[in-house]
């Protein structure tokens, strides 16, 4: 099978080149083609990779222009892969997750106080599972159009994180939760939708973006873009669907 | 500058550790080579034990016992109390600070049966256990303003007077090498299934670096010849198909589809027998069609996605290929009860360390167990350490050594592919020091490995750059390989007995006088293994 890979290297004019590759596995992972060429052809090739098994967020990168696990695609002739977008690449498909996993900090994902064991029942488990499937593989973050043209915005592991956290009973300050993500946050998704789209476990940020906004609005908070009179409502981001 | 607590490796056991510390008043730092949440503590999916009682009666009595039957008479009984003593403790400890574990109808943490235990006594976050743990633990560390240094990877530590002093790192963004100092250390950096490359359900990171180089820096390694095989890995990928195959009444065949073994038995009595069919030219299979699609897409749908994607067949209609892949490492650098290794200041915990609580066997659900528990008393005790040290000394000898190292890589000729030698190398020691040992194939692959080892200066490099170099990192990743396979070949030559995981054909059951752990160490470039009674 041939295959194309973007190779990138910040020493070198153009930074990056497409690269063709054949690949003479009849059935695999986009992964396991990536350690056959390492071995076998091209020792320069980089990239990361972990479990292989789709729970440790290492391999995301972009195929045909969609985010997915490389462990968990299956090969396809003519197969054109690159680097994850929104963030700094390093080298060939490895990318700078730093500034991406500050968005973590600035929504402050976790319990602010230690909970009294064993208070949650089923109902309040079930409420944050999915959410906590997350592997931070960065996907949703690569996929989202508002980051294209605003790399401050929050992005959806961090919203989704935050509503995990501002749904978990054992959370004291739900307020302070509400307030972080209102700058460059909530009201700044355009919900279309990219982020749910990728997910290869299958989250619904753009949900959990909705559903911040309603908690959003219990606190006070209204959409700036209709705060402004509505001036600005199709400038704003928010697609109001009509 | 010096740190009080440097802690390598950003897994389940360095975060712990690290939050530990921190809370102790700490200065620290963790440094991973990779992302936190990217360690092989995401992939534990069955759970932690902890005696609660929340599903039928427990005890930690009852834990105990199951403890001590599993690690084969050589765990330290100490050690296997205060863990499975805390257990309660860390399990309501990761409750509170947000971990979601699944409940039952009466809003208690659940608990499910692993194999080889009494009680019901794992708690879970449905089949993603690790993840959950490794996440929230990481959003504390983050709430906790701990320093990371990610993507830096561990060449060597330095020491004085059989003291450690700090640690040299390569820094894969910019290609520098890097001495971290500190007034203690943990090791929390993982275990060495990666050894079986191509045989082994971890992920290929599992190289044992940390052990390795604590190895070269002249500590002590204990039972590294214990390599817990799974019985059910897919035959070409070792990806893990889940107990709950066969508990669901999954079945093991043979090509002629005759069933050889009862399926339930424990994972090292499975694993032999899969091995003894395979050494008759058989190949083994799992089929659990009889179950159903209804069945198996309701209960156990993920292994249906994995021989999906993994094996390119659906096991509603078609048997599945696998074979047993080394799982769990139970050796590594020995411990005392404050879990300091034979270097003074140098702590390890995790997988990276024998703790003697596993002994010859772990018990499926106390790895977790043992990273949170006993990653919280390495973080109190590196912490409690580091406020004696008052010394400033700094050996920058072992900086300008590795610097060296590195630099004669960089120019090593690249006439043999070590690519090539680390698949041979996972062969080898699945072939010859895997679920069923012989003195003559031990022999072999010690001779192959030392073979390999002296041809290591041709296996040069072929990529030069300095950016993310990670022909660079597998290569030295390799050579750690070769460091482990030496004290786990000879150990396992010198334990004629079978114990736990550790099976000889002709010596095949325990002998008394083997009822002790196995210490290796160097002493004037010999390498040396002694058998010495565990503490009880």
């Amino acid at each position: 099978m041939k295959i194309t890979i973007q190779r990138y290297c910040k020493h070198r004019d153009p930074h990056a080149i497409m690269a063709a590759y054949e690949v003479p596995i009849e059935e695999c992972t986009l992964l396991e083609a990536l350690y056959h060429i390492k071995a076998e052809v091209d020792p320069t090739l980089t990239f990361n990779s972990g479990c292989r098994s789709e729970v440790c967020g290492s391999c995301a990168m972009r195929i045909n222009g969609k985010e997915k696990l490389a462990c968990a695609y299956k090969l396809q002739e003519g197969d054109v892969v690159e680097p994850l977008s929104k963030v700094e690449i390093i080298k060939d498909l490895v990318v700078d997750h730093e500034a991406a996993q500050q968005t973590l900090r600035r929504v402050k994902s976790w319990l602010e106080k230690p909970a009294e064991p064993e208070q949650l029942t089923m109902e309040d488990e079930k409420r944050i599972e999915k959410q906590t499937d997350c592997i931070l593989c960065s996907s949703c973050f690569s996929a989202c159009p508002v980051l294209e043209v605003d790399g401050a915005f929050l992005g959806p592991f961090a919203l989704t994180r935050a509503y995990r956290y501002t749904s978990d009973k054992r959370c004291t300050d739900e307020k302070n939760r509400i307030d972080a993500v209102q700058e460059k946050g909530v009201w700044d998704c355009t919900l279309c939708g990219e982020c749910t789209a990728v997910c290869p476990q299958g989250i619904d940020p753009k949900n959990d973006i909705m559903m911040l906004r309603s908690k959003s609005a219990q606190y006070g908070y209204t959409d700036p873009a209709f705060a402004n009179g509505g001036d600005d409502m199709f400038g704003g981001g928010f697609d109001p669907g009509f | 500058m010096k740190y009080d607590v440097l802690i390598i490796g950003s897994g389940g056991a360095g975060l712990t550790a690290a939050l530990r510390a921190k809370e102790k008043g700490a200065n620290i730092l963790v440094v991973g080579e990779t992302y936190p949440t990217r360690s092989q503590t995401c992939m534990a999916q069955g759970g932690i034990n902890a005696a609660l009682g929340n599903v039928e009666n427990d005890s930690p009595e009852a834990h105990i016992a199951d403890t001590l039957k599993s690690s084969g008479g050589i765990a330290s009984e100490r050690m296997i109390r205060q863990l499975c003593e805390d257990a309660p403790k860390s399990v309501h400890w990761l409750d509170s600070i947000g971990v979601p574990f699944s409940r039952t109808e009466d809003a208690k943490i659940a608990q499910r049966r692993l194999g080889g235990t009494s009680g019901i006594r794992a708690c879970y976050s449905q089949d993603y256990t690790g993840l959950k743990i490794l996440h929230t633990l990481y959003d504390q560390c983050m709430k906790e303003a701990i320093a990371f240094k990610n993507e830096y990877f561990l060449l060597d530590l330095c020491t004085e007077n059989n003291q450690v002093t700090g640690a040299v790192f390569y820094n894969m963004r910019s290609g520098d090498t890097k001495t971290i100092h500190a007034k203690s250390i943990i090791l929390a950096t993982g275990g060495y299934s990666g050894l079986y490359y191509g045989y082994t359900t971890n992920t290929n990171q599992s190289t044992g670096d940390g052990i390795a180089a604590a190895f070269r820096a002249g500590a002590r390694l204990s039972n590294m010849e214990f390599i817990q095989f799974h019985p059910t890995g897919l035959k070409n990928s070792g990806i893990l198909i889940s107990e709950s195959a066969r508990g669901a009444g999954g079945t093991l065949l043979n090509s002629h589809g005759e069933r050889f073994v009862d399926e339930l038995k424990p994972r090292d009595v499975v694993s032999r027998a899969i091995w003894e069919e395979m050494q008759k030219g058989e190949d083994v299979f799992l089929d659990i069609r009889h179950l159903g699609e209804a069945y198996i897409d309701e209960n156990i749908p993920q292994e249906r996605k994995l021989c999906l994607t993994y094996a390119g067949i659906d096991p509603v209609h078609e048997v599945i290929p696998i074979a047993p892949v080394a799982h769990y490492t139970m050796g590594g650098i020995a411990v005392d009860e404050t879990l300091m290794s034979s270097i003074e200041g140098l702590f390890a915990v995790g997988e990276c360390s024998n703790a003697n609580v596993h002994g010859a066997n772990r018990l499926g659900g106390n790895s977790l167990l043992e990273i949170v528990s006993f990653g919280r008393k390495a973080g109190e005790n590196a912490a409690a350490f580091a406020q004696n040290v008052t010394d400033t000394i700094t050996n920058t000898e072992q900086s300008a050594k590795t610097k060296a190292y590195i630099d004669a890589l960089m120019e090593a000729p690249n006439e043999i592919n070590f690519y090539q030698k680390r698949t041979r190398l996972g062969e080898l020691c699945y072939q010859k020091a895997g679920i069923i040992k012989e003195a003559s194939l031990l022999e072999d692959a010690l001779h192959e490995v030392e073979a390999m080892t002296s041809q290591l200066h041709e296996m040069g490099l072929f990529d030069k750059g300095c950016t993310y170099n990670t022909n660079l990192i597998e290569r030295i990743k390799f050579e750690n390989t070769l460091t482990l396979a030496k004290p786990l070949l000879t150990a396992a030559l010198k334990r004629k007995e079978s114990r736990g995981a550790h099976f000889r054909k002709g010596y095949p059951v325990p002998d008394k006088a083997f009822e002790k752990v196995s210490i290796c160490y160097t002493k004037k470039n010999t390498l040396i293994v002694d058998f010495k009674k565990v503490a009880s």
